[in-house]
């Protein structure tokens, strides 16, 4: 029961911090049709920032949300720069659905080597602003710390927040319109360039806010190369691809049903198991249902 | 008025508009009506600013459609429904009129706007918290001229609003047009492939073929031309 309560538990924990992942990548899929494989290295650089405000400013607190709005200013500009030039030059063929994606692959490695440049190749440390031993209750200690209860409540709150943007606002009308149908969107008068602009930002938020939370949650450290963030990518984008690639719900139910899938096979498994599980679901959902659970099957109607 | 001088618009190697003019006055419903491949969509999709023109012009009143992007056409007053019942099926028929008024300052004009299309098109009041994708064609192609609608445009650009449609919507459909633009003074370029209808409730027509106007002028005019009745109008 307790191995159970710990599985269930830390399975919630990391699905939090997948979830942000993967409403990153779904939110710039939905806004430019481009899977965003440089979202790792953004996570990244705002983790590094984030590292460079605690410093300067000596407060996690602050630093946190000034780093999710640095996030956003660079996944903005990415955008506004970098994906609207390559939509102007390439707009027939099958290069004009390529070059966007090998162009996130190589800013994910100009974003790196940026990185090493700036702070170096030794790792550097990002100091968890709150405890991480297990809450205790009697004698048993459980698998949910202050921290992670931390990143949980975060998480859960920026997922409101979202979703009453989304629904419950103009510019979440609009920026549902422009996902689903860009022509009519602006044929009824809204500005879709401006408004994928602000997807990427508001991905470029959440990405960061993953990458400093999943720093903090784990070991803390953080280098150029660091494998985390590959994985924290490739987990975020198999949460979205569970969910449909185009919902947000989908992406968080995604996420959940990851974290849980893996906390599972650590605790029942075996530890060593874990990315194999995680890849062989990501292409079992790709063969059995690639539209997700949440995605309609015939893609994007309308 | 639409001025439409000298128009011509590729389609990749193909010309799909080819050197038409022609003008439509304020207040009027013009048809522009002729076969499949005729060039009717691309005319439409090149004034609402979807498509660019290789040559000539076209002007609402003092503002030039062949510059700028659709959003840029809606603050001057001019909407386009395109082909196919434009709706977004994932949204509420409510949404799908409010994003028509999103750039709107004023909201309570724009609130009222949205009384006036409930109150033109009565079932979308019944269906507003429904999504557009339970709605039967006739309703989806009221909720697309109802959004169209909300920008208060002065030219709206109407693409085969009949299409998939049983006579008895189309009829209906029809009259809510020749309703806006008597009583709203909206002025209406409608594309129709169901031409006799078209040119029964509209004051002008216009006659595509192959991209060049066969025939234009006024709508009883057409539908009295033996040579529109044998190759248009089926009789």
């Amino acid at each position: 029961m307790n191995q159970f309560l710990d599985m269930v538990l830390i399975g919630i924990s990391a699905a939090s911090i997948y979830s942000l992942m993967a409403i990153s990548m779904v939110l710039v899929w939905r806004s430019t049709r481009v899977v965003n494989f440089a979202q790792a290295g953004m996570a990244l650089l705002s983790a590094y920032i984030g590292y460079e405000l605690v410093a300067r400013v000596g407060n996690f607190w602050i630093a946190l949300p000034l780093a999710m709005i640095l996030g956003a200013a660079f996944s903005a500009f990415i955008e506004f720069v970098l994906m609207r030039t390559l939509q102007k030059h390439s707009t027939q063929g099958a290069i004009a659905a390529i070059a966007p994606i090998i162009a996130t692959l190589g800013l994910l490695g100009l974003i790196r080597a940026t990185i090493g440049f700036i702070w170096g190749q030794a790792d550097v440390q990002l100091e968890a602003p709150l405890s991480k031993v297990g809450f205790k209750f009697g004698e048993t200690t459980i698998a949910v710390s202050p921290m992670s209860l931390f990143v949980l409540l975060f998480v859960i709150t920026l997922m409101i927040i979202v979703s009453l943007i989304f629904q419950k606002t103009n510019i979440g009308l609009a920026l549902r319109a422009s996902a689903y149908a860009p022509e009519i969107a602006q044929l009824a008068g809204i500005r879709v360039s401006g408004i994928r602009t602000l997807g990427w930002a508001i991905a470029g938020a959440a990405g960061a806010a993953a990458g400093i939370l999943q720093t903090v949650n784990g070991a803390g450290s953080l280098s150029p190369e660091s494998l985390e963030f590959s994985l924290l990518l490739v987990f975020g984008f198999i949460a979205a691809v569970i969910g449909g690639l185009e919902s947000l719900p989908g992406a968080v139910l995604g996420a959940l049903i990851l974290g849980l899938v893996l906390a599972a096979v650590q605790i029942y498994i075996s530890g060593a198991l874990v990315f194999i599980v995680a890849f062989l679901l990501l292409l079992l959902v790709l063969i059995v249902r690639p539209q997700g659970f949440l995605g309609s099957k015939a893609g994007r109607r309308a | 008025m639409l001025k439409i001088n000298n128009l011509t618009v590729a389609h990749g190697a193909i010309r799909a508009i080819d050197g038409i003019s022609f003008s439509v006055e304020k207040g009027q419903l013009a048809a522009v009506i002729g076969s499949n491949g005729a060039g009717k969509t691309t005319l439409m999709r090149t004034l609402s600013g979807l498509k660019s023109a290789e040559n000539g012009t076209a002007t609402w009143l003092d503002h030039n459609l062949l510059h700028g992007k659709p959003e840029h056409h809606v603050r001057q007053g001019v909407s386009h429904v395109s082909e196919g019942k434009s709706v977004i099926a994932q949204l509420t028929v409510e949404e799908n009129l409010d994003l028509g008024a999103l750039w709107r300052r004023n909201r309570d004009e724009a609130k009222a706007t949205k009384e006036e299309v409930f109150n033109l098109f009565p079932r979308l009041g019944e269906r507003r918290k429904q999504l557009a994708d339970t709605l039967s064609g006739g309703e989806r192609q009221m909720l697309a001229i109802g959004r169209a609608y909300m920008s208060r445009p002065a030219l709206l650009l109407l693409d085969e609003p009949s299409l998939g449609l049983a006579p008895l919507v189309i009829e209906q459909i029809f009259q809510s047009i020749r309703h806006i633009v008597d009583s709203m003074g909206v002025t209406v370029v409608l594309v129709e492939q169901n031409a006799m209808g078209a040119l029964k409730i509209a004051d002008s027509g216009v006659v595509l073929n192959l991209g060049r106007i066969a025939a234009s002028g006024k709508a009883s005019d057409l539908i009295a031309d033996p040579a529109v009745r044998t190759a248009y109008l089926g009789f």
